[in-house]
């Protein structure tokens, strides 16, 4: 095939494709703009918030957007995240405490056990379609929280408590509620550019034909599953950085974050903020911490009122907050 | 003759719980020439294109490609020898632009289709061959728009770019005049002519004078099983065919 010469293609006269490129130029200076306002904020927010409630946004949102990358970019639908972020969570918890590692290594490591683990789902569900796809990995997650539950080192109820958050580098106190604000802001900024980098990179070409797709993309000698299973274990490594990382802010792993209510909750962040857009997740995480925390101070069933937000939302904003916006400006920018 | 058959059909069969859709076909498609499956609707045709580039299992019978047994291949393995088709249902990728629908089906010869760490602009360099295809299907106007934004008739076009984007030996287009206006038609006909220089290419149509002016060999399909074969004289003039078409009120005209 390669070694065939191209047939020229253009009749006779080979007219120049001279084309009005659309200029992303004023796109891309709105978008620069509110990168640099968010850092500005995120840098800033410490000192207007509480640290710990910003870093338990940041964990979330870096959770929702590994979840998103799969959902959003390769069209497939995990009902099972919760076993990686929870899942890396008791690694790195255990690492710091019990083997007394330093934190980037305890949550390597737990981010690592997470990819592992997303492998081993991934090699499991992805030839599935659709619903049954997330049916697999619901009932794998739902082993992890069995496991979690009956393993000694996991702590059962009790979870692993008392975690130290140590010194990073074995330099930087991370007791200091400032020094870990930053440095739960860098895995989250490193985290984050990195799914970027993928939904932006070749990969990431391929798996949004995958997406819009399948057969097609088939039919161009894809062989798509392979490309899935590469990004389910993008998504679930990162999906563990984040919960590795909660685990050290909160100096807990508990049987909390792999429950099943979990991998809701990351779909919920995610379609409320917009899922397939690069910002969706984080809002979406925002918004549900934010509620969350807020309820937790009143008389109301917490669950009750995030379903019914969730379901107003979902039916009022199909594309989800982000989702709506974007279309909004596209719209906008069309007339 | 049959050292330049490229692609062969040796009793192929599809059941579909217990209908069966395909019946002992026996087919075989010259190399160099423009092969033209045709026949009624539901008469099998698109379940011998899903058969022979392995969208689906037969159920009896065998697939040769290049002298080669494929019928154990997988779908995107057939692809990589040169093997590719067309959908009948128009395949775009909708919310990738028409340069990159094009691009993804020229990127993969560059080996980094794996690679999540590498820039968009890695890419940059297959433009001209993408803008190239992009001319000759007459869509460079719509370069930069989404494919979803296309009318019915640009997105089959978009689809033939796509697919010669893999400059494949053997091409299998699936009603690829289906919903096109007059002028397009043309266009494409005369594409497909052009194309088929260095190539192979088996295409289901119902536009009869297009099949008739651009195939070397006809088979026509019945309810699964092979009524005629052979060029377009002999093939319009056989009287099983007539009645094939004029029992579904397709005609032939030309
Ligand atoms: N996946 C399938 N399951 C069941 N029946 C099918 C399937 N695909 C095709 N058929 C049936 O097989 C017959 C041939 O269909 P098809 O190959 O699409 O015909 P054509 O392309 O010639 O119009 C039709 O009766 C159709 O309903
Ligand atoms: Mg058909």
């Amino acid at each position: 095939m390669a070694a065939k010469s191209q047939v020229n293609l253009s009749q006779g006269n080979p007219s120049q494709a001279t084309i009005a490129v659309r200029q992303p130029g004023q796109d891309n200076t709105t978008r620069l703009i509110l990168v640099g306002l968010g850092l500005a904020a995120a840098v800033a927010a410490p000192f207007v918030l509480y640290p710990v409630f910003v870093m338990k946004v940041l964990c979330f949102a870096l959770f929702a957007c590994a979840f998103n990358l799969l959902i959003g970019f390769a069209g497939l639908l995990s009902f099972g995240h919760a076993a990686f972020f929870g899942g890396a969570a008791y690694i790195t918890a255990h690492a710091a405490k019990v083997w007394g590692l330093s934190p980037e290594i305890s949550i390597l490591l737990g981010t690592v056990f997470a990819g592992l683990l997303g492998l081993a789902f991934g090699a499991l569900a992805i030839r599935r379609q659709g619903i049954y796809f997330a049916m697999i990995t619901l009932a794998l997650s739902q082993m992890v929280f069995f496991m979690a539950l009956q393993l000694k080192f996991t702590g059962g109820e009790d979870g692993i408590q008392g975690v130290p958050r140590g010194h990073l580098f074995g330099v930087f106190d991370l007791n200091d509620p400032l020094a870990m604000y930053y440095f739960v802001l860098a895995v989250f900024l490193v985290g984050f550019a990195l799914i970027w980098r993928t939904v932006h990179s070749p990969f990431g070409q391929v798996l949004k034909a995958i997406r819009e797709n399948e057969p097609r993309a088939i039919s161009l000698g894809y062989r798509t599953e392979r490309y899935k299973l590469l990004a389910f274990v993008l998504s679930a490594s990162l999906a563990g950085l984040a919960g590795g990382t909660k685990s050290l802010v909160f100096q807990l792993a508990s049987l909390t974050d792999v429950t099943w209510q979990m991998s809701g909750e990351v779909v919920l962040m995610t379609l409320l903020g917009g899922m397939g857009t690069l910002f969706g997740p984080v809002v979406g995480a925002g918004i549900v911490v934010t509620l969350e925390s807020y309820l937790a101070g009143t008389n109301l069933p917490v669950p009750v009122v995030i379903g019914a937000i969730f379901v107003v939302c979902v039916l009022v904003f199909r594309r989800g907050i982000v989702g709506e916006l974007q279309a909004l400006m596209a719209r906008h920018r069309k007339s | 003759m049959s050292q330049d058959v490229i692609l062969e059909a040796r009793g192929l069969s599809k059941e579909f719980k217990g209908f069966i859709a395909v019946k002992e076909v026996n087919l075989q498609v010259r190399r160099g020439t423009i092969h033209a499956l045709i026949g009624p609707n539901g008469a099998g045709k698109s379940t011998v294109f899903n058969l022979l580039t392995k969208f689906l299992t037969p159920t009896r019978g065998q697939i040769v490609y290049k002298g080669r047994d494929i019928t154990a291949m997988k779908p995107a393995d057939v692809a990589l020898l040169g093997l590719v088709r067309s959908f009948q249902i128009s395949a775009v990728f909708p919310h990738l632009s028409v340069l990159e629908n094009v691009r993804v089906a020229l990127q993969r010869p560059l080996g980094t289709s794996f690679h999540f760490w590498k820039p968009e602009s890695s890419l940059h360099g297959l433009r001209d061959r993408a803008m190239e295809l992009i001319e000759a299907v007459n869509l460079t106007p719509w370069a930069n728009h989404t494919a979803a934004e296309l009318p019915y008739g640009r997105k089959r076009a978009l689809e033939i770019a796509t697919t010669l984007a893999l400059d494949p030996e053997v091409m299998l287009l699936d009603e690829p005049l289906a919903g096109m206006g007059h002028e397009d038609i043309e266009r494409t006909a005369a594409l497909i002519k052009r194309v088929s220089a260095d190539r192979t290419i088996l295409m289901v149509e119902h536009n009869l004078s297009v099949v008739a002016h651009l195939s070397d060999t006809i088979t026509v399909l019945r309810r699964g099983e092979i009524l005629a074969e052979g060029p377009y004289d002999v093939v319009s003039r056989n009287p099983q065919v007539m009645e094939a078409y004029m029992g579904t009120g397709e005609v032939g005209h030309a």
